[in-house]
């Protein structure tokens, strides 16, 4: 398996907590897109990390929210994009902000992606709006002058997220939704075998619900491939001091450790995850 | 003054500041009480997920006291939590009294710390497997053992549960047994929609707090009160001090703004409650010194004393 260094935040790339303002808001499929401005964060932010936003006082469990890309702007400084999926309380009220609405928002949060040492092919692989934490990676690993490939999978067209996007950044790109309704028929799990085969990557990156994460993690090993995957779980807090994301994983001495997704994660090496226990 | 020495009436409640390392991107830990999540004699790993729901104005808590265990905690965070000079309040849970007297003497050794806070109102303890400290004369037993075990001179807290009903008399109770200062309290007993046993924090507790702080505080006016729950702005923090209370713990509100302590410990800096001005190189020296000696502690050093800042007082004086 190829060497990955572990991307840390440094002590002053420590998260911030902002307020932050809603530059443009629109639609992307079955998402919502929103383009904020935050100070402090842009520049902080490493791919893999996230931000979380709090609603008010009567909802108090903070919403965690993928970064899909960092932009600058003339007049704003660097902006943050982020994609809302308007489903349940916190999605329809992030999804209903307008234009110029000030809202607080905490990040970087958590441990970015461990990037290769050396320019190796890497295979992404996103399912659904989670696919937005691989535009950012698939930008710094083609810097790094790694060939990228992708598999963006979702269940429908309206919940693809940026298939276009995905082919301006990668070198071949592979569609699958579950309908069929664009690319081919199926899910990112039962692709990611035949992708792993055909791109020769050493690695793996994986965004998308727990088991997808869990068959990309089984696939991976099974061919020596090493894996870093994204793993979403509720994050009431996103900033470590609640414990309530704990994510159990195999630690060095073969124990099982506790780890938490908001601080430890959301990046983690697939093999490391204790998928049956995840709960 | 409270004999507490707190060098703000604000707190960091227990369970919500993580290992304090979470927390210092957002709050200076300098000189900030902070209350430790409950430890126990061993390591646990809590319950299974969710842990946490959000309910209506509050949260749904089922974290079921994970934490690293005492020992492993003294090498870790509270090294790190004391280094970053902190007033570090060890909050703890025993599953008997003999555990709570292990516990103290272990704490008692322990050099840095600003106090003990006896967890009495964990919201299920049949299920955490600790001891249940519902009555008073049961949570007075507890606190007289933890009371034995200490220095005389470092502060014991009872975090009490907000029981409106028996509120003064358990704190009643546990000041006689040697209490320093009662808390108000904890997340009151509630279910998760699974129906597991949970904890309700959060700002749908204010009003109960704020309840029982005036009832004890009336009842007994000796007795010093730290109100907790749903305190998550100035205004909060003033109605408790107002009602009497000598702190306030803030909790639930970090883990929705992670920088409402140090808001409230400047808003708050002009009050009376506040006595900044210490030494601080002379506190490093001392915070040095303890870490140095953290193998081979003297219980007998007098340096202790002054570290735990002069306006302590046993709650028997
Ligand atoms: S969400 Fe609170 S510790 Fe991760």
């Amino acid at each position: 398996m190829p060497d990955v260094v572990p991307t840390r935040a440094l002590p002053d790339r420590g998260p911030v907590h902002a307020t932050g303002e809603v530059l443009a808001t629109r639609r992307a499929g079955a998402y919502r897109v929103l383009t904020l401005a935050v100070p402090g964060i842009p520049e902080r932010f490493r791919p893999g990390q996230f931000v979380a936003v709090s609603l008010d006082t009567a909802h108090l469990a903070r919403r965690p929210l993928w970064i899909h890309r960092v932009r600058a702007t003339g007049t704003h400084g660097a902006t943050l994009e982020v994609v809302v999926e308007p489903c349940g309380v916190g999605g329809r009220w992030l999804s209903a902000l307008p234009q110029g609405a000030r809202l607080p928002v905490t990040g970087p949060l958590g441990r970015p992606f461990a990037l290769p040492r050396e320019s190796v092919p890497c295979l992404l692989v996103g399912e659904g709006y989670a696919a937005a934490a691989l535009f950012s990676l698939a930008e710094r690993l083609r810097d790094r002058e790694c060939p990228v490939t992708m598999l963006v999978a979702a269940r429908d067209e309206a919940h693809l997220l940026s298939a276009l996007e995905a082919r301006r950044l990668a070198r071949s790109v592979t569609v699958v939704t579950e309908d069929g309704s664009v690319g081919s028929r199926g899910t990112a799990a039962t692709h990611v075998g035949a992708a792993l085969d055909a791109s020769g990557a050493p690695v793996v990156y994986a965004a998308g619900a727990a088991s997808t994460l869990a068959v990309v993690a089984r696939e991976a090993s099974a061919r020596g491939v090493s894996s870093q995957v994204a793993l979403e779980r509720p994050m009431p807090c996103a900033t470590g001091l609640c414990h309530a994301c704990v994510v159990p994983v195999l630690g060095g001495d073969g124990g099982v450790l506790q780890v938490r997704a908001c601080l430890e994660g959301p990046a983690l090496p697939g093999d490391r995850v204790l998928w049956d226990e995840l709960g | 003054m409270s004999g507490l020495g707190l060098r703000s009436p604000v707190m960091v409640a227990s369970g919500c500041g993580g290992t304090g390392r979470e927390l210092a991107p957002f709050t200076d830990l300098d000189g900030l009480a902070f209350v430790t999540r409950t430890l126990t004699s061993g390591a646990r790993s809590g319950g299974p997920t969710p842990r946490l729901v959000e309910s209506p104005s509050g949260f749904l808590n089922a974290v079921g006291l994970h934490n690293p265990g005492l020992t492993v905690f003294c090498e870790t965070e509270l090294r790190w939590l004391v280094r970053a000079g902190a007033q570090v309040f060890v909050s703890i849970a025993g599953s008997s009294l003999a555990e709570y007297a292990e516990l103290s003497r272990s704490l008692g050794r322990t050099p840095g710390i600003a106090g003990v806070e006896v967890n009495l109102s964990v919201p299920d303890p049949e299920g955490a497997g600790v001891f249940d400290a519902r009555e008073p004369y049961l949570a007075a037993s507890a606190i007289s053992v933890v009371r034995r075990e200490l220095p005389r001179d470092l502060p014991v807290l009872a975090k009490l549960r907000l029981d409106v009903s028996r509120a003064v008399e358990t704190a009643r109770a546990v000041s006689e047994a040697g209490a320093s200062a009662v808390v108000l309290g904890n997340a009151l007993p509630a279910a998760m929609p699974d129906g597991r046993p949970a904890g309700l924090s959060g700002p749908a507790l204010r009003p109960v707090a704020l309840r029982c702080v005036l009832e004890v505080v009336r009842a007994l006016p000796g007795v010093a009160v730290i109100g907790a729950g749903g305190v998550e702005s100035t205004d909060h923090a003033r109605e408790h001090l107002r009602a009497g209370a000598v702190a306030v713990q803030v909790g639930t509100a970090l883990l929705h703004d992670p920088t409402t302590v140090s808001r409230l410990v400047s808003d708050l800096a002009g009050a009376p409650h506040l006595v900044r001005g210490s030494d601080s190189d002379h506190r490093d020296q001392h915070h040095h010194r303890d870490l140095h000696d953290h193998h081979a502690p003297d219980p007998h050093d007098p340096g202790r004393d002054h570290d735990r800042r002069t306006d302590l007082r046993s709650p028997a004086e």
